[in-house]
């Protein structure tokens, strides 16, 4: 039945109201009493008390998101090689394998990058 | 209204306002100072705001980092040129109404480094100060009652008429003149429209 729903409209309008009334005093309490000011230090968008110098939009070298990567191969390396390590000595010979597999992508990866010139910093 | 009918009125059970009490009474009890200190007053001023002082007794213990949300400047410490022209920005920076509180000596004078060559003598030669508390540095009682002056001084704020305070009138400037760093000192020294240097009347 929509009619059931009225207690919920009347609610829902109660609620907005609420919200929105002492948005409204305030409005027209600037309006008929406090006149605005704005000002180049108010409408500053920076607020710490220094003046913004220069432009947010500068170039920043590629090299670091590389190094980050690079950096992100041996730190995965260790994280598996510590438990490896650990319990190196009741491993079968599969499991040797299969780390050393694991070894030989990450070497592959970071030869890849070694021979792109990666690691010389420009 | 007035006073006589007003206690009458009470006298009966009938409590009366006016929308300038109504209103300045909710603007002295919810008063947001800007968290700023400057040196030592600034550790006077944070033990007044904790615990054992407790400013929030005044409604003023939500101390804004941003100035677009303080209402008060506690100038708390000793104003360097250096530091002087970021400190009138903020003050600018600030929403009106706005007041400032200079702590201690060195904010109302330069105090023990009035004779140095890099301390300001005095914020007051820059912004509008309403209340200044001596003391080196004060107490953080000095400042609860700097603050309940300050509350005095908002409660007695007309809303309409000639003696409005700045924020209710048009003409009077919200922002005042940044101070700019010169070859020997601030340029301008001093703001003349809110500071007058003191002459000495000589005798004789």
């Amino acid at each position: 039945m929509p009619a059931d729903y009225l207690p919920v409209i009347v609610l829902m309008l109660a609620a907005v109201g609420f919200a929105l009334t002492p948005l409204l005093l305030a409005w027209l309490w600037a309006k008929k009493f406090s006149p605005n000011k704005p000002g180049k230090d108010k409408n500053a968008t920076y607020e710490c008390g220094l003046e913004s110098k220069g432009d947010a939009w500068i170039q920043f070298k590629s090299e670091y998101y590389l190094y980050a990567i690079i950096f992100l191969i041996f730190d995965v390396e260790t994280i598996f090689l510590l438990p490896f390590a650990v319990a190196f000595a009741g491993l079968s010979v599969w499991a040797f394998v299969e780390m050393m597999v694991f070894i030989f992508m990450l070497v592959v990866g970071l030869l890849w990058a070694w021979q792109k010139g990666v690691l010389t910093w420009k | 209204m007035d006073e006589g009918l007003r206690s009458e009125l009470q006298k009966q059970g009938v409590f009366t306002t006016t929308l300038e009490d109504l209103y300045n009474w909710g603007r002295k009890n919810s008063v947001w100072p800007l968290g700023f200190g400057l040196a030592c007053c600034a550790i006077e001023m944070i033990a007044a705001s904790m615990s054992r002082w407790d400013l929030a007794r005044f409604g003023a213990e939500v101390f804004r980092p941003s100035p677009r949300q303080a209402d008060l400047m506690i100038v708390a410490g000793t104003v360097t040129k250096k530091m002087a022209p970021q400190v009138v920005r903020l003050y600018n920076q600030m929403p009106e109404p706005k007041y400032v509180i200079a702590m201690g000596a060195c904010a109302i004078s330069g105090g023990p480094f009035k004779q140095g060559y890099n301390v300001l003598k005095g914020i007051d030669r820059y912004i509008p100060v309403d209340v200044h508390i001596p003391g080196c540095p004060p107490r953080p009682e000095a400042l609860l009652h700097a603050f309940m002056t300050l509350q005095e001084k908002i409660d007695q704020q007309q809303l309409t008429g000639a003696n409005r305070p700045r924020h209710l009138n048009a003409d009077q400037p919200s922002e005042f003149p940044v101070p700019e760093f010169g070859e020997h000192d601030l340029v301008p020294p001093s703001n003349p429209a809110v500071w007058k240097a003191p002459m000495l009347k000589r005798q004789g």
